[in-house]
């Protein structure tokens, strides 16, 4: 399967030699002195109080939720977009109606105040 | 072998490598990153199949959203880094058999469905037909009526995550 | 197999990852001489005349500096994280096309490394993959600045991939092809900017966001987070997140020029196809230029309003742009 699907494999591949390398050469050439204070977490010279991996607000997740919906209609709509200029009027409708369906969704969301950040 | 079916060979053991390794590690956030490895090993699968346009949603909404979404439910719950709590319960020896047991019979099955060992051949072909996949997806004899419930689907999920996310938050709005 | 051909694919994806390298290199020259140009400074100009030498000088001392590891830092993935911000930036320009083809030593050069029939989804894709690397920098450092930095970074990021899908479905709607070769090769007539000023403009804000540039470098906000993600990243390291960002602007100005400004288009590209990289090239400065020019011009916005504006203003608005683009082209087309 010589495609330009398989061209992008291997740019993939030689793509990753680039940083890889650098990390390599730098880990030979640059100076190892590590001390526990150097190696402490920094927090402009406070020591740290508490777990860093604490609860995190549930408005990431809200958000990331929203998104993965809408995510899904991009999917569905672009075939859609490629097929665009031989569709029947039709077919244009009934992905217009499909969108306002969503859009009631994001209304939805909005109105309830999912999309809040505070 | 072709150098295509050791690549594919390759894959599929870091993917069910990476599998095994989303239950048993200890550690909530590595496991939320190895399911996103076994998630990009069966993206490679579809690619290799010949299917590309899978590969790529299988990319965009299992790595692009639903791990994030994974990562964030993880970053939810208190003490996530806490390697205290055993990974495998204590009945584990009784259920992995019984795992590999079905696991087994589904092969069984499928390998004497017909249609399993006659699937169409996509790899030779350049990669889908975009366009017709998008006539066929709004084409009354096709499967309008599929991707207008997906719309109302997609809406009815996301009025119920966000109603129930909501509410737990202290019934604003 | 034929050998010639894999010889002329792997050379040409190393000329484009040093095109890129060099390309990051010199972009950050020029982002100090501009900025210090609008800041009324001259800018670096110890290092060779005019400062060409600076990134040959910084990308040296990068290398020499000590790599600090936090020592409750989760080893592994704080090594991986760089490593998997650059992949994302380099691989999401194979698809762009900087020419049609030239003919070099007796054989067809195509000027572009993958014509795929999904290159637009697969630019989304590789979007959305880029988000892991900052992710997983924020959270391995065991650090509150970066890891809030990093979950800033994730939120962001998915906030404003949806405007930027429904942004760049105009173009594809358009050109009815999801090929990048066929978009620019569409754009014959007239550039996609001229038709679709309003998908261009949402095209660029989402993709300043989508790779944390001033305005919406919230992630990185020094006076909140200090460096944000990166923040206990060090030598070199440090520089390959610095790389990636960078890489990201010429590559977003790169998918911009091919999806509203003609990509290499522009005046004798057909009789003389080596113009094509020089057009793009042309496009892809004038672009940064913009860059450059916002983040001097434009203050940081907070990151509730910048979310906010994100999912109120620009998500709406390009998903109406989508539904007005599909009823107008019905009217005119008939």
């Amino acid at each position: 399967m010589l495609n330009d699907w398989s061209y992008v494999a291997i740019f993939t591949v030689i793509s990753m030699f680039l940083p890889a390398a650098a990390i390599a050469i730098a880990s030979f050439l640059a100076p190892k002195k590590p001390n526990p204070i150097k190696n402490s977490i920094y927090e402009c010279g406070v020591e740290t109080v508490g777990a860093t991996w604490v609860q995190f607000k549930v408005q990431y997740y809200i958000y990331t939720l929203v998104f993965l919906l809408f995510d899904v209609e991009i999917i569905f709509l672009y075939p859609w977009a490629v097929a665009y200029n031989q569709l029947p009027l039709f077919a244009v409708v009934e992905v217009i109606i499909f969108i306002l369906i969503l859009l009631g969704g994001l209304l939805y969301a909005w109105r309830k105040g999912a999309l809040e950040w505070v | 072998m072709t150098p295509l079916q050791i690549v594919f060979l390759l894959v599929a053991a870091i993917t069910l490598f990476s599998a095994v390794m989303v239950v048993s590690i200890r550690g909530m956030m590595h496991a939320a990153l190895f399911l996103v490895l076994t998630l990009m090993g069966v993206a490679f699968m579809f690619a290799t199949l010949g299917s590309r346009f899978f590969a790529i949603i299988q990319i965009l909404v299992y790595i692009g959203s639903i791990a994030i979404l994974i990562i964030f439910a993880v970053m939810l719950t208190r003490n996530i880094m806490d390697a205290e709590v055993a990974s495998l319960n204590r009945g584990w020896w009784f259920f992995a058999p019984l795992a590999l047991l079905i696991f087994a019979s589904i092969v069984l099955v499928l390998s004497s469905w017909s249609a399993f060992a006659t699937l169409r051949d996509l790899s030779s072909t350049s990669g889908e037909n975009i366009l017709e996949f998008g006539k066929a997806l709004t084409d009354p004899n096709g499967f309008v009526i599929p991707f207008e419930v997906a719309s109302v689907l997609l809406v009815a999920a996301m009025v119920g995550a966000v109603y129930i996310a909501m509410e737990r938050r202290g019934g604003r709005g | 197999m034929d050998g010639a051909m894999i010889l002329e694919w792997v050379i040409k994806s190393i000329f484009l990852i040093l095109v890129m390298t060099g390309g990051f290199a010199y972009v950050t020259l020029y982002e100090r001489k501009v900025l210090a140009r609008i800041q009324v400074r001259i800018g670096p100009n110890r290092a060779g005349p005019f400062g060409v030498l600076q990134p040959v000088a910084d990308g040296i001392k990068l290398i020499f500096k000590e790599e600090l590891v936090p020592a409750k830092a989760d080893k592994l993935i704080f090594t991986l994280a760089p490593v998997l911000t650059v992949i994302p930036a380099l691989i999401i320009t194979a698809v762009v096309p900087w020419g049609t083809e030239v003919t070099l030593f007796g054989r067809t050069i195509k000027l572009y490394l993958a014509d795929i029939n999904i290159a637009v989804l697969y630019l989304m894709a590789v979007t959305s993959i880029s988000i892991y690397g900052i992710a997983l920098a924020g959270w391995s450092s065991n650090n509150k600045y970066a890891t809030l930095g990093g979950l800033r970074a994730t939120a962001q990021m998915i906030s404003y991939e949806l405007a930027l899908g429904f942004a760049m479905i105009v173009p594809v709607m358009m050109a009815g092809s999801m090929s990048l070769v066929d978009i620019v090769e569409s754009q014959k007539p007239v550039w996609f900017v001229f038709v679709q000023p309003l998908a261009f403009l949402i095209y660029f804000i989402a993709a300043l966001a989508e790779i944390n540039r001033s305005p919406f470098d919230m992630p990185e906000a020094e006076q909140e987070l200090t460096a944000g993600y990166h923040t206990e990243y060090s030598g070199m390291k440090f520089a390959l997140f610095f790389m990636a960002e960078y890489i990201k602007m010429i590559a977003i100005s790169m998918i911009g020029s091919s999806l509203f400004l003609g990509g290499y288009r522009g005046p004798f590209v057909d009789q003389l196809p080596a113009l094509g990289p020089l057009y793009l090239f042309i496009k892809v400065a004038i672009v940064l230029f913009v860059i450059i020019w916002i983040r001097a011009t434009l203050p940081r916005i907070r990151y509730d309003r910048l979310m906010q504006f994100g999912w109120k203003v620009l998500f709406p608005l390009a998903l109406l742009n989508v539904f007005v683009t599909g009823v107008v082209l019905i009217l005119v087309g008939g």
